[in-house]
């Protein structure tokens, strides 16, 4: 059962391309891609966004990350999430460059700032999917 | 006729060998990507080359916004996108359109991409869609598994980043609908005419921090069309021809995760060319109708088409009256956000309203004098924009 949102739905539906990355987070492991020309990048693709190489590694990312920007939903952004309303929306920066869509959890929405610096915690929302949410960082 | 000059030039191709029974499946963006690799490298051109985007459909994105997929799969900024849809025609139609998008200087190096691979099959069985979008949308996957679904949130964070860069208020952003009411209540068209101030809007729910249900179009039923034709035809109709002497377009992306920045908008880049290629002065524009699915897109339009500098829209729009009877005109039809949101119409309502006011038929709500005006839109996510210039005969 998730631990940090009232409903299952939606989930991801993984394709050959991302699958690994949702193996990953299934192991609690925030995977990412490297092309052969260095760029790192996320989401999953099968070509590198900077330089449409096709030659691509994943590698795991520390789950470190900045605060890009967030909004708190006080209204449901749809059906499936009345029941979590408030909650946080957030995009962050990994630390090692790429930004996510994710939310925050384990913090007060009023107490969420631009630029703090968060850390990866996964959810096991079902016996399949994890869901990778961010939290301010513990030291 | 004009016609071509023969100035745009195929420089490589790539095709993948026609099977009967495919080896592999691929997602679309996945073959668009490697279909894009392939020519580029015949052509001997870098992937920073490419500025334009001629394609088919793409099953990934559930039959829309196709444009704003690939541009950000592909990590490309497009000036001239489309999704050519001629039967067997598409080809050679995705070729004509660059072509004359290149001699006209919309874009500089475009890819016509067409192909009909096999997708894998969805896992979750049935057809191309799951519950929330379409399967292989990164959005589906990547976005709404964690709420961020919708428009209201992209504009909100966006909103908050800049106010983070650059400073602004609630009541800078409330500023935009309350003088856009104003608007509205000139005209018998608006859903909403009653008029407001700042305080109804900030004392209006907030839906998603910091936006206010005032500062959100309501969507609504409607439609619109425009006649645009030559010349020679233009002076035979009823009514002062409205020239389009510029125009620009900007793609980088669709989900706002992956907007290169939240606060150097892609605006920009659309703005700047529609200006230079119309030789037009920011102070010549008697009118700016601006895209207004929220107050915060309102503001970034005011600075990324270079009305005021950049931080100074919070300011900009305290010291100016944005009404018909203002020394800023912005929107006076009531824009999207008092006269409504009717789907795609509502980004037409900014060119019928310009027309109106260019042939001075705005009704009481008319400009003293309209002789040029900007016109910019916005699509999904601050994701695909298009500026315009019109110029009255």
């Amino acid at each position: 059962m998730p631990k940090y949102r009232m409903g299952i739905e939606p989930l991801p539906v993984p394709t050959p391309v991302t699958q690994p990355f949702w193996e990953g987070a299934r192991q609690h492991r925030l995977l990412i891609q490297r092309c052969d020309a260095g760029h790192v990048f996320f989401y999953p693709r099968s070509h590198c966004p900077r330089c449409l190489s096709n030659r691509l590694e994943w590698v795991e990312a520390s789950g470190k990350a900045t605060l890009y920007s967030y909004t708190v939903a006080r209204r449901p952004t749809s059906p499936d999430f009345e029941a979590d309303v408030p909650f946080v929306i957030a995009v962050v920066e990994l630390d090692e460059g790429p930004r996510m869509t994710s939310r925050l959890v384990e913090v007060d929405p009023e107490a969420v700032r631009i630029g703090m610096r968060l850390e990866v915690v996964f959810d096991d929302v079902t016996g399949e999917v994890t869901l990778p949410y961010f939290r301010p960082a513990r030291g | 006729m004009r016609g071509l000059r023969g100035e745009a030039a195929v420089v490589g191709v790539a095709e993948f060998a026609p099977v009967r029974r495919p080896d592999r499946t691929w997602m679309g963006l996945e073959a668009y990507a490697e279909l894009a690799r392939l020519a580029l490298e015949d052509a001997g051109l870098a992937h920073d080359d490419v500025d334009g985007l001629m394609t088919g459909h793409l099953a990934d994105s559930g039959g829309l916004f196709a444009p704003g997929h690939l541009t950000e799969y592909l990590g490309i900024g497009s000036h001239f996108s489309e999704v050519v849809d001629l039967g067997g025609a598409t080809g050679a139609g995705a070729v004509l359109r660059a072509a004359m998008a290149i001699e006209l200087g919309l874009c500089e190096t475009a890819l016509c991409i067409v192909h009909t691979l096999p997708r894998p099959k969805n896992p979750k069985g049935g057809g191309p869609t799951f519950r929330m979008g379409a399967w292989g949308s990164p959005m589906g996957e990547f976005d709404y598994p964690f709420g961020a679904i919708g428009q209201n949130y992209a504009y909100a964070m966006i909103a908050n980043r800049y106010a983070y860069e650059y400073g602004l208020t609630d009541r800078q952003r409330a500023k935009v609908a309350v003088d856009q009411r104003t608007n509205a209540a000139a005209n018998p068209k608006a859903v909403f005419r009653d008029p407001i101030d700042i305080d109804d809007v900030l004392n209006s729910p907030v839906i998603v921090d910091p936006l206010h249900l005032l500062e959100i179009v309501m969507p609504c039923f409607g439609g619109a069309a425009v006649v645009v034709t030559s010349k020679e035809k233009a002076r035979r109709a009823k009514h002062r021809p409205a020239y389009i002497i510029g125009g620009g377009e900007n793609t980088t992306h669709l989900s706002v995760t992956y907007d290169p920045s939240f606060t150097e908008t892609p605006i920009r880049a659309a703005a700047d060319r529609a200006f230079a290629m119309a030789g037009v002065k920011r102070s010549e524009v008697d009118l700016a109708s601006l895209y207004d699915c929220y107050t915060i897109t309102v503001l970034l339009t005011l600075e990324d088409a270079g009305f005021c500098g950049k931080g100074e829209a919070g300011k900009f729009v305290e010291e100016h009256d944005l009404t018909y009877r203002g020394d800023f005109p912005l929107n006076t039809h009531g824009g999207q956000l008092s006269f409504g949101q009717a789907g795609m119409a509502g980004g037409m309502s900014h060119i019928t309203e310009a027309y109106l006011q260019l042939t001075g038929r705005a009704g009481e709500r008319q400009l003293r004098r309209c002789d040029t005006v900007f016109v910019h839109g916005n699509g999904g996510l601050m994701s695909e924009q298009v500026s315009l210039i019109l110029r009255g005969e």
